[in-house]
């Protein structure tokens, strides 16, 4: 067997494939930088490159491609949110998501399985018929299920009949799934860096020069560059990075933490949130059981895992499924998150002429990586911020026109 | 688990508390224009840095303040907010 491995590695009938170039030297212009190499970042380069016939376009990450929120989410899809504005930007997220593995021509593993979020008390389960109601209008598949049918979806469930945490029925959203978090960053990043995108890794931007409303220049631990266009999309980072180009964003930092346990026979066929518990569970390809949370309850500039947060969702994650309670954990982790007011993003135009932001995607950004993409790319060839992103600017927050997701978000992202 | 000392029941596990954020100028919403009242409003103090907090015991609901490193989360000092009526 090693043998005929070898056979393969070393004949030239199947040289390896760098997908992703070794990072060049920094030119001294490009049409548009990127800064922040995480899935964002990525997918509005290669909708630059692929539909916009803008290919000088570099990508700044000051790590390794993908290793921020990208690397560290829990890979939920879905579109049953509350506001209109919502419900319509994130079912264009989840229709893409549906043709990913095609448009990249790599395997994101998309697996739409459905997500189920338990209700435990009437007040839940009237707010589900809101979200029902908003969702089936514009569209999407979601819909309000009884305890029997919540049994035939996931037999396995603790109903906890006649139980101070009785489920007493979900909302269920036929057109939530996951997809595979470090596939779609690295599809997106082949395809761009094929048609002339180039990656930068481990440059960090530490500052902008702006003369009168523009960027001009771009400054990097490895040298100065002059842009037409900057995107900002450095996640976590979002307000110290847009703070040097002079712009205060409404945001702030919180650690979201989640865990996996050893790998289990596949059971768990949905996603599960339960509202009341703040735990969701999804159980991954590979049979790990990836299970998240709401934020950490106060503002931290920190990755660090807390002991609170594990017991926490291993007490959600045991009530809903008992014979958990044996399950060894394998890994706990955190991202910083770049929460706003009012749990949704802030994208479009920025106050100064050629910045454009693709920031604010606190806990909910990973189902939006190629709908963000795609809009941004857009708006930064067309200089015209579209329909579907206006509601998401940044000056909605002066306008006081928020759209508040909380509570479609806070329990499962 | 982290411990908070609060200034009027001791030493106590931190999910003991809530946190209300940074503190904020307050104010006079007759006399702020829009764009002000949004930031008031909006942009809480997100710096790295050593920031000033209310935070509430809620057992006994007693609201106070800390100093804290957002940074390295350590707790520089807890206070009654008697004492930052009475600062300048
Ligand atoms: C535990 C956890 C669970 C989550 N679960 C979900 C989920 O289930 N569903 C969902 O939709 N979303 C989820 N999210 C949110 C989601 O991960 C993010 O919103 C999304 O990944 C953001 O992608 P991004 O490309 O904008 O940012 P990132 O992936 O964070 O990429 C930003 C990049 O910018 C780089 N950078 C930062 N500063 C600089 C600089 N100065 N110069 C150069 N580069 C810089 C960083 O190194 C990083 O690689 C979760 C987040 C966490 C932490």
């Amino acid at each position: 067997m090693p043998l005929r491995l070898l056979k393969y590695g070393l004949s030239r009938d199947y040289p390896v494939s760098g997908d992703i170039p070794a990072t060049p030297d920094l030119k001294p212009s490009y049409d548009v930088v990127i800064v922040g190499g995480g899935g964002h970042g990525l997918s509005c380069a290669h909708h630059l490159s692929k539909y916009h016939g803008i290919s000088s376009v570099a990508v700044i990450e000051k790590g390794y491609l993908a290793g921020g929120n990208t690397a560290r989410n829990t890979t939920t899809i879905r579109s049953n949110y509350i506001t209109p504005e919502g419900i319509a930007f994130y079912k264009e997220a989840v229709e893409l998501f549906e043709g990913l593995s095609q448009e990249l021509d790599f395997n994101v593993m998309f697996s739409q399985r459905g997500q189920l979020t338990l209700a435990h008390t009437e007040a839940t389960l009237r707010s589900f018929h809101a979200r029902a109601e908003m969702g089936k209008h514009l569209g999407t598949r979601t819909e309000v299920v009884d305890q029997k049918a919540v049994e035939k979806l996931v037999p396995s469930l603790n109903m906890d009949y006649g139980g101070a945490l009785e489920i007493l029925g979900g909302l269920w959203h036929a057109d939530g799934g996951t997809a595979r978090h470090d596939a779609v960053a690295w599809g997106y990043a082949a395809q761009a860096s094929r048609r002339g995108v180039e990656i930068h890794q481990r440059t960090e931007v530490e500052g902008f020069e702006v003369v009168g409303d523009r960027v001009q220049a771009v400054k990097t631990n490895r040298g100065r560059i002059t842009c037409g266009h900057v995107l900002i999309a450095t996640g976590g980072m979002n307000y110290d990075v847009a703070l040097m180009a002079g712009v205060e964003l409404p945001i702030r930092c919180y650690p979201l933490q989640a865990m996996v346990t050893q790998p289990l026979k596949p059971w768990l066929h949905t996603l599960v949130s339960s509202v009341s518990l703040h735990t969701y569970l999804v159980q991954s390809s590979r049979g790990e059981v990836v299970i998240g949370g709401s934020s950490d309850p106060y503002q931290l500039y920190s990755t660090r895992s807390t002991l609170d947060m594990k017991e926490h969702l291993a007490e959600g994650a045991v009530h809903l499924f008992p014979f958990l309670q044996g399950v060894r954990l394998l890994r706990q982790w955190a991202g910083i998150t770049d929460m706003t007011p009012d749990y949704s993003p802030i994208m479009g135009a920025s106050p100064l002429e050629n910045l454009w932001l693709d920031c604010g995607w606190g806990t909910w950004g990973f189902k939006a990586t190629p709908v963000a993409g795609k809009r941004m790319a857009e708006t930064i060839a067309e200089g015209r911020v579209p329909d579907i992103l206006r509601p998401f600017a940044l000056e909605r927050f002066e306008t006081f026109r928020l759209l508040n997701e909380m509570g479609a978000t806070a329990a499962s992202h | 688990m982290k411990i908070l000392t609060c200034p009027m029941n001791g030493p106590r596990n931190i999910d003991e508390f809530q946190s209300f954020g940074p503190v904020r100028a307050e104010p006079d919403p007759d006399r702020t224009a829009d764009a002000d009242w949004s930031r008031h409003l909006f942009r809480a103090e997100n710096r790295r840095g050593i920031v000033i907090e209310w935070w509430r015991h809620v057992p006994s609901n007693y609201f106070f303040l800390a100093e804290r490193d957002l940074v390295s989360n350590e707790i520089i000092r807890t206070f009654d907010a008697s004492e930052r009526r009475a600062q300048p």
